[in-house]
C-alpha cells in the first residue's frame, strides 16, 4: 500500500479537468463548454464517464440502467460491465456524471463516479491479455502434444515414436519459449535478487524437462516429456492468471472511485473567479467556497458567515459556526452561505497531508504480513532442489556414472514436485472468495487481506459515515403540532443545510403541507428568518434564537414572541450496521466504537448496538494509538473507518475496511472498500476469510499429499511421463474444485 | 502408417484455427464481461435485430 494516489489525488488534477484551467477568465465561460472547447474535444470523441454500480447484479438491471442512461441528454451509448460492476458511458463533451447517478438514483440503481483520469490504465487490460494468449497457446499446444503423447504410451515403437516425439518438440520448444516468459523473467529476477522464489524451480522443471526431451528424442529413448513441460507451463499460467485477475480487478475499482477532496478550486485573481487545480494554490490566495463544496486547501475565513461539517475529519455530526477570523481545515464542507478564504497553507504543508504523514508513519511501523503461499514457497524451493541434486547425486554413484539415467531421474523429480497444485493452490481459493465478496459488495484490494481478515479477532468501528450513515434524521417531529410543523416545513424549504433538508423531508413524511412564509431569507452560519401571518419565524442555531443549546445535533424554532422549540436529529443508522455488529459479535469477536464525537451519541449509538466497549472524543492520533495498543496485546484488530480521522487507524490495524463513500486517503489506507451502503457484507466477510483460509490450507494438504507418493516413485526411478501428466493433471483438477467448494 | 502424414498436418491445422479463433475473440474484447454477456441474453431488447 502506498500513500501517494491519496496525495496524488489532492493536489493533481485529472487530465479531463485541464481544458477547464486553460480557459478565459469570464465565470460564464467556465460554466458551459465553449464552441472552441467543443472543436478541440472533438477529436477524443466527447467524454467518457465510467461510474461503479454495487447493486447490479442481473439482465433487468443491465436493460434498466442503460435504458436511463442513454435516455438522458447528451449519452450517445451507455454499455454495463456486469463483471465489473460498471457502465461505461460514452457522452457528447460537458456531461457531468452528478446528473447521470442522479437519475440513476431516481430508478433505485447506487452509482459511484469512477476517475476518469485512471482509466485508461485498466481499460486496455495488457498484462491480462497477454496472459491469456499465453495459456491459449500452451492449451493448444498441450492438447496436441498429448494427442502424439497417448500414442506412444499406447505403445508407438520405433520410427514412429521417434516422428511422433519430433512433432512434439517442434510444437513445445516454441510454445515454452513463448508461454513460459512469466516465469522465467520472474525467476531470473529471484536469481538476481539472490532468492529462491517458487518461480525459480518451476523454471527449472520446465527448461530441464524440455532439454532432456529434445535429448532424448536425438537418442532414440524411450521417454520424451514434452507433454509434461506444456502441461505444466499450462496450469502454473492459469494460476498466475487468476491470481493476476483477483488483484487487477480489485486494485483498479478501489482507485477508481472518483477522490471526494475537491480537484479544483476557484480562486479570486483580480476580482475575478478562476478555476485552478488544487495544486497550483499558493498560500496567501484567496479562494471562494460555494455551499455545499468542500473546503480545498486550509484557510483562514475573510468573508462570509457559514456553519460547516467537520465529521469527515474529526467524527463530529455537530455542524461549527464560522465567521470572519475562523481557521478552517482543507477537507470540510461549507454547509449554508458562500465563504470567502485566504489560503494558509496548500500543498504539502496542508492539514490532509499532514494526515497522509501520520498513515505514513503507521504503515511503516506495521510488519510486512507473509502471505501463506510465500511461507509454502520459502519452505519448498529448497526441498526441490535439494531432492533433484540428491536424486541426481545418489543415481551417479550407483550407476557408476551414467550420467543421462541421473539427469533423467532428476528431471522427473522436478518436473513430479513441480508445485502445479501449489501454483493454484491459493490463486483459486482467493479468486472464488473475492469473487464471492465481490457480489456481495465487498472488494478486496489486496490478496493477503482474506488471509489477514481471517486472523482477525477484536473489530474497532469508527461511529460517523461508518456505523451511521453521516446524515441526520428528526427525532422528535411528533412533538411539533401541525401548524408549528407547517411553519418549520417552510422555513426548513428555504435552507440546503443538512439539517433543514431533513426537516424537510421529514415533515414531508409525515404528510404535512408547509405553510406559506413571505420574505424567506437564510442568513449563512445562523439559519432562516421569514414572516408568518404578521409574526417573524426563526429556525436555527440556539444562540440566534435565544434558545440553550445542548448536547446533540439540534436546531431550534421559534414563532413570533412564543418560546423556543428544540428539534433534536439523530444520525440514521448504516443499513446493515446492527447486524454486522451482531453477527461479528455471536462470532465472538471482541467489538469497539471509538469515535471523535461527543459522549453522548457515541454511547447512545453503543447502546442501541450492543457494544459495550466504546471510547468518545478520539483523535486521530488517539484512534491510531488504541489500535496499536490492542495489536501489542496480541489482538489482530480489524477497523472499519471512513473519515481522515480514521485514516492513521486504518493504515494501523491488521486489516481494515473503509466504505465506498470514505475519504480518498482512508480508502487507499483500508485493505478492503465496501462498495455498497450496506455494512452487513462486513460480518460475511469475516466468516469467508476463514472458510478461505481452511480452503488453502487443505489445497496445501492436497499437493504435500500428492508429493508424498509421487515423490518416491520418482526417486526409484519408476516414473514415467504418463505417470507425471497424470499425477500432474489429478492434484491441479482435485486442487480447483476443492476451491470451487467455498459456499 | 501412411495414413499419419496427412492426419497430422489435418489434426495441427485443425487445433490452429481453434488457436487463431482465440487469438481473434481476445482481440475483440470477448473476455471483458463474461458475466454481463450471460445475463444479456436474457434480455429482450435487439431481439429482433442487432444492435446498430
Amino acid at each position: 500500500m502506498s500513500v501517494s494516489p491519496a496525495i496524488g489525488a489532492a493536489s493533481g488534477a485529472p487530465e479531463s479537468y485541464d481544458e477547464h484551467v486553460s480557459a478565459s477568465a469570464c465565470p460564464a465561460c467556465l460554466a458551459a463548454p465553449s464552441a472552441e472547447q467543443m472543436a478541440k474535444s472533438g477529436d477524443i470523441k466527447g467524454a467518457r464517464i465510467m461510474l461503479s454500480l454495487p447493486t447490479a447484479h442481473c439482465a433487468v438491471c443491465i436493460t434498466d440502467v442503460e435504458r436511463e442512461l442513454t435516455r438522458q441528454p447528451g449519452v450517445r451509448s451507455a454499455r454495463v460491465n456486469l463483471t465489473l460492476k460498471r457502465v461505461s458511458v460514452d457522452a457528447e463533451p460537458g456531461v457531468e456524471p452528478a446528473p447521470l447517478i442522479a437519475a440513476l438514483d431516481r430508478i433505485g440503481y447506487e452509482a459511484h463516479e469512477l476517475d476518469a483520469g485512471m482509466l485508461s490504465a485498466t481499460e486496455t487490460d495488457k498484462r491480462g491479455r497477454d496472459l491469456l494468449m499465453r495459456i491459449g497457446v500452451a492449451g493448444f499446444a498441450m492438447m496436441n502434444i498429448m494427442l502424439l503423447s497417448i500414442a506412444v504410451w499406447s505403445g508407438a515403437e520405433a520410427a514412429t515414436r521417434d516422428l511422433f516425439h519430433w512433432i512434439s518438440a517442434a510444437i513445445a520448444l516454441p510454445t515454452v519459449i513463448f508461454a513460459g516468459q512469466p516465469f522465467f523473467i520472474s525467476a531470473w529476477g529471484a536469481l538476481r535478487g539472490g532468492r529462491l522464489g517458487m518461480d525459480v524451480p518451476i523454471s527449472l522443471a520446465i527448461i530441464l524437462a524440455s532439454a532432456i526431451s529434445v535429448f532424448e528424442t536425438i537418442k532414440h529413448g524411450h521417454h520424451a516429456y514434452f507433454d509434461a513441460a506444456v502441461m505444466l507451463t499450462f496450469f502454473l499460467l492459469v494460476g498466475r492468471y487468476l491470481d493476476y485477475r483477483t488483484r487487477a480487478v480489485a486494485r483498479s475499482a478501489a482507485e477508481e472511485l472518483a477522490a471526494l477532496e475537491v480537484p479544483r478550486a476557484t480562486v479570486l485573481r483580480d476580482g475575478a473567479e478562476v478555476v485552478v487545480p488544487v495544486g497550483e494554490l499558493h498560500p496567501g490566495d484567496l479562494i471562494r467556497v460555494r455551499p455545499g463544496g468542500r473546503i480545498p486547501a486550509d484557510g483562514e475565513v475573510t468573508l462570509g458567515t457559514s456553519e460547516t461539517d467537520r465529521s469527515l475529519l474529526t467524527g463530529e455530526t455537530l455542524p461549527v459556526y464560522v465567521g470572519p477570523g475562523a481557521m478552517l481545515s482543507a477537507g470540510e464542507v461549507n454547509l449554508t452561505g458562500p465563504l470567502t478564504l485566504r489560503v494558509t497553507a496548500a500543498g504539502k504543508d496542508s492539514s490532509l497531508h499532514r494526515m497522509a504523514d501520520l498513515v505514513a508513519m503507521a504503515e511503516s511501523a506495521k510488519t510486512k504480513y507473509t502471505s501463506l503461499a510465500e511461507r509454502a514457497a520459502r519452505a519448498y524451493a529448497p526441498i526441490v532442489h535439494l531432492l533433484s541434486f540428491t536424486a541426481f547425486g545418489v543415481w551417479m554413484w550407483l550407476t557408476g556414472g551414467d550420467l543421462r539415467f541421473a539427469i533423467n531421474i532428476s528431471a522427473a523429480v522436478l518436473i513430479i514436485t513441480c508445485p502445479c497444485a501449489l501454483g493454484l493452490a491459493v490463486p483459486a481459493v482467493v479468486t472464488a472468495a473475492s469473487g464471492k465478496l465481490f457480489r456481495r459488495g465487498l472488494l478486496i484490494k489486496d490478496g493477503t487481506a482474506l488471509e489477514r481478515l481471517a486472523e482477525v479477532d477484536t473489530v474497532v468501528f469508527d461511529k460517523t459515515g461508518t456505523l451511521t450513515m453521516g446524515t441526520p434524521k428528526p427525532e422528535n417531529l411528533g412533538d411539533l403540532n401541525a401548524q408549528d410543523m407547517a411553519v418549520a416545513a417552510a422555513l426548513a424549504a428555504g435552507s440546503s443545510h443538512p439539517l433543514a433538508r431533513a426537516l424537510a423531508e421529514g415533515a414531508a413524511a409525515a404528510g404535512c403541507t408547509p405553510a406559506t412564509l413571505d420574505d424567506l431569507r437564510e442568513v449563512p452560519g445562523y439559519g432562516v428568518e421569514g414572516r408568518w401571518q404578521g409574526q417573524i419565524v426563526r429556525l436555527g442555531r440556539a444562540d440566534w434564537i435565544g434558545a440553550t443549546a445542548g448536547n446533540s445535533t439540534a436546531t431550534h424554532l421559534k414563532i413570533g414572541t412564543g418560546a423556543p422549540i428544540t428539534l433534536r436529529f439523530a444520525d440514521s443508522l448504516r443499513p446493515g450496521a446492527e447486524v454486522a455488529v451482531a453477527a461479528l459479535i455471536a462470532q465472538g469477536k471482541r467489538v469497539l466504537l471509538v469515535s471523535g464525537d461527543v459522549e453522548g451519541a457515541v454511547a447512545a449509538l453503543a447502546q442501541r448496538l450492543g457494544i459495550s466497549e466504546w471510547h468518545a472524543g478520539a483523535l486521530p492520533q488517539e484512534k491510531a494509538a488504541l489500535v496499536t495498543q490492542l495489536t501489542g496485546q496480541g489482538a489482530r484488530v480489524l477497523m472499519v473507518g471512513d473519515g481522515l480521522n480514521d485514516t492513521a487507524a486504518l493504515a494501523a490495524a491488521h486489516v481494515s475496511v473503509s466504505p465506498a463513500s470514505a475519504l480518498d486517503a482512508a480508502r487507499t489506507a483500508s485493505d478492503i472498500v465496501l462498495l455498497g451502503q450496506d455494512l452487513s457484507p462486513v460480518a460475511d466477510a469475516v466468516k469467508i476469510a476463514v472458510q478461505a483460509r481452511r480452503r488453502i490450507k487443505e489445497n496445501f494438504g492436497i499437493s504435500i499429499l500428492y508429493n508424498a507418493v509421487a515423490v518416491p516413485i520418482a526417486l526409484i526411478g519408476l516414473a514415467t511421463p504418463l505417470a507425471a501428466a497424470l499425477a500432474m493433471s489429478a492434484s491441479s483438477i482435485t486442487v480447483s474444485l476443492n476451491s470451487l467448494r467455498l459456499k | 502408417m501412411s495414413v499419419l502424414s496427412y492426419l497430422i498436418p489435418i489434426s495441427l491445422f485443425l487445433g490452429g484455427i481453434g488457436l487463431a479463433a482465440f487469438f481473434w475473440s481476445l482481440k475483440a474484447r470477448q473476455y471483458e464481461d463474461p458475466k454481463g454477456d450471460g445475463e444479456r441474453i436474457l434480455s429482450d431488447e435487439y431481439d429482433d435485430h442487432p444492435k446498430p
